[in-house]
């Protein structure tokens, strides 16, 4: 009772302050109903797709093979999966080892450390069509790798570089510096702790940042598109990495480009929006647990 | 033995660390080795100022002048559209929010900041073309279209970097504010948003980056006419949609004509990212 006694008067006072300065009513108004607005925005693209799509997933479009009766996802899921895993073989090392020696082995004021920010802020800044010619024009013209699924890998490798980096180095600027502190007493080495003491405790950290990235491989298509090019196979045998593949998202851009198969394609976009925002909210939910943690 | 292995392990950090200028040298040095002399054969005024993209006649003409309008146009209406929902939310999320909405709003954002740029491109293709071409006319692959788009798209970006500024300002200019009698709106507008006036700017910039190097959503549904922009509800080409639809097929001087394409979109992307990290600097 005595709550809503308060509640009145508060509503009553706000009341009053408006009459007396309707500006401040107009200007509340304005960042309510944008808020509104942002977020009506992302309920109905994704009720748009969830609605019109969930009816059209059927098993077809899961069979092994890609023909124009099915129109399957399958072998561009598969390419999808090997695609994430080879660039991230190529990334993960890079991006840890970089940030263990931005955070454990220099002091932030040198010089080399500078570089290294800016161009990793550089390299985070470049649209992933840049990267793509890049790609084109090193990995499958220079290099003479064809367009194929490691000319593909590597291109995104280097575009999630930053990303994997930057998350790593906060993760290890987390963990606490008596954990290193009390390695050093017990007598171990600088390799020994960062490897045995700091790494363990910054996993989670590490962790959702790599999701993270894959999240960003499994939506690129720009970057892809001349680098990994668009057959629908799951690429065999033993120059499989040479292999021209392509990817969910290329898929679902072929798809609806073609203009042919709407229902597969909203079908299609839904595994990939279901898929990608899977990892964005796992990848949240772990760097949150580390929040806690600290 | 073991000074030794600590010895190679630092160098091979050391290594590591050095990819990513090795990266950005690299794409620097092959974007401008293969596109620069496309530039000089066709002469740097006709092809940063024709306004005829012909790469099929004879004899061809390669000015990307529409392009670059292009691009512009679309990023300059994304900007119009995305910046002030976006600024607004961000004030809202710092300022106005209870907790218990923030909840809900905050992974709404990061969802948005999430959906892979051919879902959206795909979703203008099934909802904003049908809708732009029954409320405004026009075929509905066009200029408005592809603004609206990447509107949506930038606002996550806007969203994020301008509430991180907006919360950066000491809480004393606020209480200072409403000390002297101002309301909770007019402390806010009038003396916590001027102060983080930078750090908004630095949030529009990054739109524009993020407006300018989308490829996917845009080619899907601006029409991409490589003629000169004649209208809000007309068909529209950007630079990046040029590379990607005749890269294809492209061959000798019209590939390196495409390439030289991204020389220029890089340029444009490197002197924004100048510029917000400059931003950046005289904030800290």
């Amino acid at each position: 009772m005595k709550k809503n006694g308060n509640k009145f008067k508060v509503l009553k006072s706000k009341f009053l302050s408006y009459k007396r300065s309707p500006l401040s009513l107009v200007l509340s108004l304005l960042v309510t109903v944008s808020a509104c607005i942002t977020f009506f925005i992302l309920l109905f693209i994704i009720g748009y797709i969830l609605i019109n799509g969930i009816p059209h997933i059927s098993i077809n479009l899961f069979e092994w093979e890609y023909n124009s009766t099915n129109v399957s996802l399958m072998p561009a899921l598969i390419n999808t999966i090997l695609m994430v895993f080879l660039s991230l073989i190529i990334a993960v090392p890079f991006g840890v080892f970089t940030a263990i020696y931005l955070v454990e082995y220099t002091k932030s004021d040198n010089k080399l450390v500078g570089i290294i920010r800016v161009t990793a802020e550089t390299l985070s800044g470049i649209p992933s069509i840049v990267y793509g010619l890049f790609g084109f024009l090193f990995f499958v013209t220079t290099l003479k790798w064809g367009i194929s699924l490691i000319s593909g890998a590597f291109t995104v490798s280097i575009m999630v570089l930053p990303l994997i980096m930057r998350t790593t180095e906060e993760a290890l600027k987390a963990v606490p510096s008596t954990y290193r502190e009390g390695s050093f007493s017990l007598g171990a080495g600088k390799l020994r702790t960062v490897f045995r003491i700091v790494l363990p405790a910054a996993f989670p950290g590490i962790l959702s940042g790599i999701i993270l990235a894959i999240g960003r491989i499994v939506g690129e298509t720009a970057a892809l598109i001349y680098t990994a090019g668009t057959v629908a196979e799951i690429p065999s045998g033993k120059d499989f990495l040479f292999d021209s593949t392509r990817t969910l998202s290329l898929h679902m851009y072929a798809l609806s480009s073609e203009g042919l198969y709407t229902n597969q394609a909203y079908a299609t976009a839904v595994v990939l929006l279901v898929m990608v925002l899977f990892f964005n909210w796992l990848s949240g939910v772990l760097a949150k647990r580390i929040m806690k943690g600290n | 033995m073991k000074r030794y292995k600590e010895q190679i392990m630092r160098i091979i950090f050391l290594l590591a660390a050095c990819t990513s200028i090795i990266c950005v040298v690299l794409i620097c040095l092959f974007l401008f080795i293969n596109g620069i002399p496309a530039i000089g054969k066709i002469g740097i005024k006709e092809f940063l100022a024709g306004s005829e993209w012909k790469p099929g006649d004879t004899p061809s003409s390669y000015g990307i002048l529409p392009m670059i309008l292009g691009s512009i146009y679309v990023t300059a209406g994304s900007i119009i559209l995305g910046v002030p929902i976006g600024v607004l939310t961000a004030i809202f999320i710092a300022k106005f929010c209870p907790d218990k909405i923030l909840k809900w709003l905050k992974p709404a954002i990061d969802l948005l900041a999430g959906i892979p740029s051919v879902v959206y491109g795909f979703f203008g293709i099934v909802a904003l073309v049908p809708a732009v071409r029954n409320t405004f006319g026009g075929n509905g692959n066009s200029m408005l279209t592809a603004s609206i788009l990447l509107g949506i798209m930038i606002l996550p970006t806007i969203i994020s970097v301008s509430a991180e500024a907006i919360n950066a300002v000491p809480e004393s200019y606020y209480e200072g504010s409403l000390a002297l009698g101002a309301s909770h709106e007019r402390s806010v507008f009038f003396t916590v948003l001027p102060a983080a006036k930078s750090g908004i700017t630095a949030a529009v910039i990054l739109g524009i980056g993020r407006a300018i190097g989308e490829t996917m959503a845009v080619i899907m549904v601006s029409g991409n006419q490589s003629r000169m922009p004649s209208g809000m509800l007309k068909g529209i080409r950007t630079l990046t949609a040029n590379i990607v639809i005749e890269m294809g097929y492209a061959t000798d001087l019209h590939r390196e004509a495409l390439f030289a394409t991204g020389v220029v979109l890089f340029v444009f992307i490197l002197i924004i990212n100048i510029l917000f990290s400059l931003l950046k600097r005289r904030n800290n």
